[in-house]
């Protein structure tokens, strides 16, 4: 894995992420906040008014564009290369109201760097394709707005660096359709059959937090297991489908355990649930608010504890185990 | 000779959609060896971004559902253009496609007995939408997709191989269907990753490519959506039916501009959401079209009375099907009654409480707090008309989504045509994914089955020749676009520079989202035709820089092709269609024409522009032609499915004529 390494090795961007966790939450609170000065009426926020004075002259563009004043350049610096190698480039370019990181990659792609690979798809937040790495943190291009930022910050843009570079901001994701083959999948009971089945809606709940999961895989970027150890992609199956084994233990129908499946300590033994210390990066970045940590991992951790030490769980399995 | 890597397999599948993957599922489980072919990651087809839900007549929440019910909906929905074969087979097997769901893991939203919820939709009589919140689509296709991994499991375990039975190709696209004679024999493909050419050989081809959106400017749809398949089957010799009716989807984000076009939601409406023009009026009571006076309330009284006593009251008119709640918000907009962005008001802030909001529309309050700063349980959304959904499709036998005219390709969801008439019903989609997704991988699969390996259609050089010819053209276009352009637009020997692919696209979308749009005059899509003959001209010079390594602005050169076929489809038969009817509106002809309803438009390409003719075999001359337009008639109803109608209700549709021949 030393070609995603140097992805951030490569230059002097923000990119640590230990630096940039804690203050991740407080720039999620300016977003909030200006959002609502945004809401409140007043055009652009008070913070625009000094850069509106001076955007003018400094870039080289002609004033009489007749663009609206909320409309600024900004200072990209966008990683690109491939397997072999590859830099930060600066950009300079054109924004807008209401855009999103992902508008000003496509406004580059369209005027300035035809080939520049980008992944995206819904550009809603809705199928989690757009992921990269927005000044050191993991993020959905198409759900970062530039207001977050102020006109004169440096906006960097590198790929996940958890997975190898394809090009440009492109990953190779394959770990994680490696990882989503090796969970056992949902056993239907054998006595139902198709329209039979019934469920409360509090018994589905939980289950239903974590099919909201959008496949973004920042969880598995961000996740410090294998973000700085490549060596264990092999027995850590990652936040994403360890909260898959949550998602169907907790299913109120699947019949695994019926099949001598338990999921628990398959997720303990064979996927690296024990590997997870629950420093909850991954609830921090995931764009669907799911609360991973505390309702997947943890509840399965748990359960794994129960099961080790409980004296009738340990008679049982050695009994099956000799059937 | 460019060397190109062949593989064999029994069925292949265009697309990872909802169709898609359900014709996989089916495919693989009757035996079949199934390749699935995917522009992009596997699970990211665009079926995520469905909301509402699925259409089922489960009778769940109301048992007085049931698929006749369904089916009259569905036709009313469709201003009965539908085939209505195709309109039963899906009414009668929705609820079969959905229980299966839930033995493959999916967990939807439950009533008090337990049983699937369903939910209130626009032109739907009963509660009739199996939901998850407002994330059907993710459910949908997240379940197809691990029951895809369960059956990879299931091989690997037999024969040590996940793919043994059953590939996704994922990040892969298909430029041509490669024909032995008349019949399919393969697809032309190129991996996105490395520009890789390679190609799938199989006696059946399924297209499950989704929809055209990416041909308008204001759209709800993603990437993908560039007509592929459309194009592909026209290309391969298929035609196209009802291109003229393209959705546009009442309710899109109107505000930022850069997501102008997303989707909000009908459920925001099914669950009580009211839309209201800038002097606080609920206009849709203005908009109640003849046909469906009996069916929706004249007071606002009467029309909240419905959520809890559907008995007695009818239904509200923000829940008219969907051409006609579009055609409202664009008449107030029009009339100067818009909001401060040109929409109208969609509020739910006054009708129920944050926390069921929240509950309810999770995805809805989220993408407008992220998105616009919006708090929709505080503060009404301002909404109005995206580009959405294309009723008109790949001409199909309905009951095994053959393709007219072409042994062996098959077609299945939004790239089929027929299904939804002339305007699709909110949750008919994802149900059609499902009934016609399995249908159209059963009958490729036993068309494969009935092939020996011995007899297995040959995939011919020189239409693999020209495929590579013309995938690479951006790379060199100026080259060949005198070759190629000399017929098209008289301009052979034009020094002119190369074009970029990305302006060629922009200006395409704005001539169709202008010019043939939601609503249409004769002279503007006359326009649309010569707008569209130029940028044909100039997206064959398209040209890019770079390497063919994930090369976006490669790959949309070559999408070009296919948005420019498409929307030229929906431009000619537009203009040929001289009546308003669900998702084709006429300004000049705003009466819908009961002898139009007898009438399909069938589009097909011109004879000289197929590949492998000989004809004009000039390297990299696929440039293709104009589309012939042909009028045909509908099949007549079957008369027991007629008898589901009262007689007052078929006079506003059928003919005297139709009538009397019963």
């Amino acid at each position: 894995m030393s070609t995603s390494n140097e992805v951030t090795g490569a230059d002097s961007a923000p990119d640590d992420p230990g630096a940039e966790e804690p203050a991740a939450g407080s720039s999620a609170r300016a977003a909030n906040e200006s959002a609502s000065e945004a809401a409140t009426g007043a055009p652009s926020g008070t913070t625009a008014v000094p850069d509106q004075a001076t955007a003018p002259d400094t870039p080289p563009r002609d004033v009489s564009d007749g663009r609206p004043e909320t409309s600024y350049d900004a200072h990209f610096r966008v990683w690109r290369g491939d397997p072999e190698g590859g830099r930060l480039e600066d950009f300079t370019v054109e924004v807008n109201e209401g855009e999103v990181v992902l508008d000003i990659i496509h406004r580059l792609q369209a005027t300035q760097a035809g080939d520049l690979a980008v992944r995206w798809n819904c550009k809603a937040g809705k199928c989690g394709s757009c992921s990269a790495e927005i000044n050191g943190r993991p993020r959905l291009l198409c759900m970062t707005r530039m207001s977050t930022f102020e006109r004169a910050d440096v906006v960097t843009v590198t790929p996940l660096r958890a997975f190898p570079v394809v090009r440009d901001l492109v990953t190779d994701v394959s770990y994680n359709y490696t990882k989503a083959r090796e969970i056992p999948s949902f056993v239907p009971p054998a006595e139902l059959a198709p329209g039979e089945y019934r469920m409360q809606q509090e018994d589905v709940e939980r289950s239903q937090e974590f099919r909201k999961c959008i496949e973004c895989f920042l969880c598995q970027d961000t996740c410090h297991v294998v973000r700085d150890h490549e060596e264990n992609k092999q027995s850590f199956a990652g936040p994403r489908f360890l909260m898959r084994q949550a998602e169907l233990d907790m299913h109120p129908l699947d019949a695994a355990e019926e099949q001598g499946l338990d999921r628990k300590t398959s997720a303990q033994e064979e996927h690296g649930l024990g590997y997870c210390n629950i420093t909850k990066c991954c609830t921090e970045v995931c764009p669907e608010g799911i609360r991973i940590t505390d309702n997947a991992l943890i509840p399965m951790k748990e359960r794994v504890a129960d099961r080790k030490y409980d004296p009738l769980v340990w008679l049982g399995n050695k009994i099956r185990r000799r059937s | 000779m460019t060397q190109v890597e062949r593989q064999q397999w029994d069925v292949v599948i265009v697309g990872a959609g909802g169709a898609g993957l359900r014709a996989a599922i089916e495919a693989r489980e009757q035996g079949m060896r199934t390749a699935v072919i995917c522009k992009s990651l596997f699970g990211k087809a665009h079926t995520v971004m469905a909301e509402g839900g699925i259409a089922a007549s489960m009778g769940n929440v109301n048992e007085g559902d049931n698929w006749k019910v369904h089916f009259r909906d569905t036709m009313r929905g469709g201003k009965f253009l539908n085939h209505w074969r195709m309109a039963e087979l899906h009414a009668k097997e929705a609820p079969d496609r959905v229980w299966e769901l839930e033995t493959w893991g999916a967990l939807f939203d439950r009533t008090k007995e337990g049983k699937i919820s369903q939910r209130n939709f626009g032109g739907h009589e009963y509660p009739r939408l199996a939901h998850v919140g407002d994330r059907t689509g993710l459910e949908l296709i997240r379940t197809l997709q691990q029951k895809v991994v369960s059956l990879q499991q299931e091989d690997h375990q037999e024969t040590g191989d996940h793919e043994a039975r059953l590939k996704v190709f994922q990040e892969c696209t298909v430029t041509r269907v490669l024909k032995d004679g008349d019949e399919v024999s393969g697809t032309f493909c190129y991996e996105r990753e490395s520009g890789r050419f390679f190609v799938l050989e199989a006696p059946s081809v399924v297209l499950a490519t989704g929809g055209i959106g990416k041909s308008f400017k204001v759209t709800s749809n993603s990437w993908e959506y560039t007509g592929d398949g459309h194009a592909l089957a026209l290309l391969a010799g298929a035609p196209l039916v009802n291109m003229e009716f393209v959705q546009f989807h009442p309710t899109g984000m109107v505000w930022p501009p850069s997501v102008k076009g997303i989707l909000v939601t009908e459920s925001v409406r099914g669950d009580g959401g009211v839309l209201r023009n800038s002097e606080d009026k609920r206009f849709m009571f203005d908009y109640v079209p003849a046909v469906f006076k009996e069916q929706y309330a004249e007071s606002e009284q009467e029309a909240d009375g419905w959520y809890d006593d559907p008995e007695k009251h009818r239904r509200p008119p923000e829940l008219l099907p969907r051409d006609e709640v579009a055609r409202a918000i664009n008449s107030e907009v029009k009339a100067g009654r818009g909001t401060p962005h040109g929409g109208v008001y969609l509020d739910v802030s006054s009708r129920m409480s944050a926390e069921v909001i929240k509950r309810r529309l999770p995805s809805m309050h989220h993408q407008f707090i992220e998105l616009a700063d919006v708090d929709i349980t505080a503060q009404p959304m301002e909404v109005g008309p995206t580009c959405h959904y294309v009723m008109g499709g790949v001409d199909v036998d309905p009951d095994t989504g053959a393709a007219t005219g072409v042994p062996g390709l098959f077609a299945a969801g939004e790239v089929s045509g027929g299904m939804h008439g002339s305007n699709r019903l909110g949750g008919n989609s994802l149900s059609d994914l499902l009934v016609f997704g399995r249908r159209a991988g059963l009958y490729a699969a036993e068309r494969a089955a009935a092939r020996g390996a011995e007899e297995r259609p040959a995939v011919d050089e020189t239409q693999l020749a020209e495929a590579v010819a013309e995938a690479l053209r951006p790379f060199d276009p100026t080259a060949e676009a005198e070759a190629g352009e000399a017929g098209e637009a008289g301009e052979a020997g034009d020094d002119k520079p190369a074009e970029n692919p990305y302006t060629v696209h922009q200006q395409l979308q704005r001539t169709m989202n202008d010019l043939v749009g939601i609503i249409r005059r004769e002279e503007e899509m006359a326009g649309a035709l010569e707008r569209l003959a130029e940028l044909r001209a100039r997206a064959a010079r398209a040209g890019v820089e770079g390497h063919r390594q994930f090369n976006p602005g490669w790959h949309l050169a070559l999408d070009l092709r296919n948005m420019l076929l498409v929307s030229e489809c929906v431009a000619r038969a537009a203009l040929n269609r001289t009546e308003s009817r669900g998702g084709h509106t006429r300004d000049d002809h705003p009466e819908m024409v009961r002898e139009w309803r007898r009438a399909n438009l069938v589009c097909s390409l011109t004879e000289r522009a197929e590949v492998g003719t000989g004809e004009r075999a000039t390297k990299g001359d696929t440039t293709p032609g104009r589309i012939t337009l042909r009028r045909r008639e509908v099949s007549p109803i079957r008369p027991d499915l007629l008898e589901l109608f009262e007689k007052e209700e078929l006079i506003k549709y059928l003919t005297d004529e139709e009538l009397t021949t019963e």
